[in-house]
């Protein structure tokens, strides 16, 4: 694109007055934030808890991105079909699945094995996107700790005993594909 | 020069070329759709995919005349002059419809499909289809049906384009796939009694190339089935190391784990076709059993070496033995046999060099489609031999070999093997009991391995690099596909290492140094071709050289 392309619209800066010149309206500008904040404090409004005395409040569970959970269906199987869409979709590559025949008729393919590196994982909630099935999803469990590196690699039945944990808090979404959530 | 035109890009004919219309739109570029139409089979323009606009120009006016319906390009010939539209409305519309009809009974099962990822339907959807679904249609599981030992059928994936049935009657000519009922109930199937029970099984020896074949994932490979997402594993160029047939192969892998091979296409060896001995024939590679440590024996013992003092010890060790032998696999490549014969050499002018045992069994299997196994199980018989006779004077056999060896005229042996099964038997290695110094380099244990004073582990095809020299003269070079296992090196970086040459191992270097020396090779000296070259063209060279020599 040239300096002369008809397409450029030129626009010439605005001429400062006294005011400006000196900084004032952008002074003030800056410290409407601060005192925002300052008078929502006084009045008792804020937000900081003194965790672990207190548990901090979390706004949606539903969208919040903790720990993650594999569904079961209606009878109580892994829902997850082993596409591999989630280890595909993850960033970190955390997600390892090993995948198998189902033992069952109405479905193809099951994860014999899945496996996920909590300690690995960023929490960015792309597997529960990618996933097609709703299989796997992010609860609102954020205090995750463990006294060694492997207890932090989630396995299958580890990661279907967070569902048992959470189903009531967190219902699953989506009820066309299985969904419980109203 | 004849010419065609195919969107405007005029693309000319060999004189006496029969191209049809896919094939002279990807002259110019233009990839034109299409399902039931393979290169390596008959037509039946079927699934009606590759519809395009055709006409005529007049040479002598310039005048197009085109004709008023779409046809299928995949049986219109290109013949002079015909013209070619591929990117109309008339003929996107035409995909489209195609494309809908298609998906109409197809599961949309992608997440669990196979073939997610190289399938032609959703690539062909992406490209051609309509942007939304108009059938009121959810996903569903496929239907399955086992066909034999390797295939699997998903019922309603399939898109009836009969690849697979022209295959089993035209390639390997055993027609056990057939279609049943008709219109929209049409299916692949197999023979079978009336209970549903299979009377005519597909398993034929080349039954795995129908699931490259398939251009949706309703024939699915047993073996691989839900192994590997296609989108994780990386492709190599190889050459398949079961018979001396050489086929044309890509090796997949992850993490430098195979998954599966396929057949790489060459008009020169293979076709497009790879058989199934070959296609499941990598399981060795992985195998539990495969020798890792590189031990030497010291006093009686074994002790572990390592590879940086290996060659000090293994040259002060040769040169006591004596009088040298070497055996060079036929499963070695050229480089490397090269490579070995130069070193035994360096170390003992007046060595020995022989071939290593050529396994076979039965006899060369050709089928219809002009597809043959070899009976000879190695796959660079002639390409070692040629080393062995021009490095070492003349062709010894294994059998001579161990004569030799028998007869105590051999100080230091150094055999190779690779072989994936047992290759020996414990009265072979008994011979060797007069040897001082036997250096054995192998990928499992066997009887002279455990007589061995140095114990090499040594690589498996899919680890080596170099060229294979085919039954019929055709030398293919290749790079390896995966990293050997711990504790290994392959053959040709070791004696690379062995004759003191910088760096890594090179093997297109080394070929390039063997067209030189050996005219049997020469035509290799310009560089490789991925479908080879052809050795044959230099026999009668060195035929009249051998005249020339015998007669001077």
């Amino acid at each position: 694109m040239k300096a002369d392309d008809p397409n450029i619209k030129w626009i010439e800066e605005p001429k400062l007055g006294l005011a400006g010149k000196m900084y004032l309206p952008l002074v003030a500008q800056g410290l409407t934030t601060t005192w925002k904040h300052l008078s929502k404090s006084l009045r008792g409004e804020t937000v900081t808890v003194s965790y672990p005395d207190e548990e901090p409040k979390i706004g949606n569970p539903l969208i919040y991105r903790g720990v993650h959970r594999l569904n079961k269906d209606e009878a109580g199987r892994v829902k997850c079909v082993a596409c591999f869409l989630c280890a595909t979709a993850c960033p970190a590559h955390c997600i390892d699945i090993i995948a198998d025949e189902s033992p069952w008729s109405d479905r193809e393919k099951y994860p014999q094995s899945f496996t996920i590196d909590e300690l690995r994982c960023i929490y960015c909630g792309m597997c529960e996107e990618a996933c097609p099935v709703d299989a796997i999803e992010l609860t609102s469990l954020y205090n995750l700790t463990g006294r060694s590196r492997e207890e932090m690699i989630f396995d299958k039945e580890k990661l279907l005993s967070v569902y048992d944990a959470t189903k009531e808090q967190e219902p699953m979404q989506s009820p066309a594909l299985g969904g419980t959530a109203t | 020069m004849p010419t065609v035109t195919v969107d405007g890009i005029e693309v000319e004919l060999g004189a006496d070329e029969r191209l049809n219309g896919i094939q002279a739109a990807r002259r110019a570029g233009v990839e034109i759709p299409h399902y039931c139409w393979h290169a390596g089979l008959s037509v039946v323009a079927s699934c009606r995919m590759c519809l395009v606009e055709c006409g005529k120009k007049d040479p002598a006016t310039g005048k197009v005349a085109m004709q008023p319906r779409v046809v299928p390009a995949c049986q219109t010939p290109a013949a002079p002059d015909t013209v070619f539209i591929t990117a109309s409305d008339k003929v996107k519309n035409a995909r489209a419809m195609v494309e809908e009809d298609l998906l109409l009974r197809h599961p949309i099962d992608c997440p669990i499909c196979d073939k997610a990822g190289e399938c032609s339907l959703q690539d062909y959807h992406f490209e051609h289809g309509r942007e939304e679904r108009r059938a009121d249609i959810q996903p569903f599981t496929s239907r399955r049906r086992e066909l034999g030992e390797t295939v699997t059928l998903f019922v309603d994936r399939c898109v009836m384009c009969t690849r697979c049935v022209r295959f089993t009657r035209e390639v390997s000519g055993t027609s056990e796939l057939m279609v049943i009922n008709r219109g929209a109930h049409e299916e692949i199937d197999v023979f079978r009694n009336e209970d549903g029970e299979i009377r005519f099984p597909l398993d034929n020896k080349l039954s795995g190339n129908v699931v490259d074949l398939c251009p949706v994932g309703a024939l699915g490979d047993k073996d691989f089935l839900y192994r590997q997402r296609v989108w994780f594993m990386k492709s190599h160029d190889n050459v398949c190391a079961g018979c001396s047939t050489g086929c044309s192969i890509k090796v997949e892998e992850n993490q430098d784990r195979i998954h599966r091979l396929k057949p790489r296409e060459n008009p020169h060896i293979n076709g497009w076709w790879m058989c199934d001995e070959g296609r499941y024939g990598w399981k060795h590679v992985h195998d539990p059993a495969r020798l890792t440590q590189l031990r030497r024996r010291e006093t009686g013992k074994l002790v572990s070496a390592d590879w940086h003092t290996l060659p000090a010890q293994l040259e002060n060790k040769l040169r006591a033995a004596g009088r040298l032998g070497a055996v060079l696999s036929p499963h070695l490549t050229v480089e490397e046999a090269y490579l070995l014969a130069m070193y035994i050499r360096v170390l003992d002018p007046e060595a020995v060099l022989a071939v290593g045992p050529i396994p076979t069994s039965g006899e060369d299997e050709h089928f219809r489609g002009g597809f043959t196994i070899r009976a000879e199980k190695c796959p660079n018989r002639r390409g070692v031999e040629a080393i062995v006779s021009r490095v070492g004077g003349s062709l010894l056999t294994w059998d001579d070999f161990l004569a030799q060896v028998e007869a105590g005229s051999i100080g230091g042996a150094w055999i190779t093997g690779g072989y994936p099964s047992a290759w020996h038997d414990a009265a072979d290695a008994e011979k060797f009991a007069s040897v001082k110094t036997l250096v054995v380099q192998d990928v499992f244990a066997s009887p002279l391995w455990d007589r061995a004073d140095f114990q090499l582990p040594g690589a498996t095809f899919a680890e080596r690099e170099g060229s294979y020299v085919n039954a019929t003269d055709r030398l293919q070079s290749f790079k390896w596909a995966i990293r050997p296992p711990a504790g290994v090196k392959t053959e040709g970086q070791l004696y690379w290492q062995l004759l003191g040459r910088p760096g890594l191992y090179r093997a297109s270097e080394v070929l390039a140094e063997i067209a030189r020396e050996i005219v049997y090779f020469a035509p290799a000296a310009q560089g490789v071709p991925e479908v080879g070259v052809d050795l044959k063209v230099t026999q009668l060279a060195a035929s009249a050289e051998l005249v020339a020599s015998a007669g001077g």
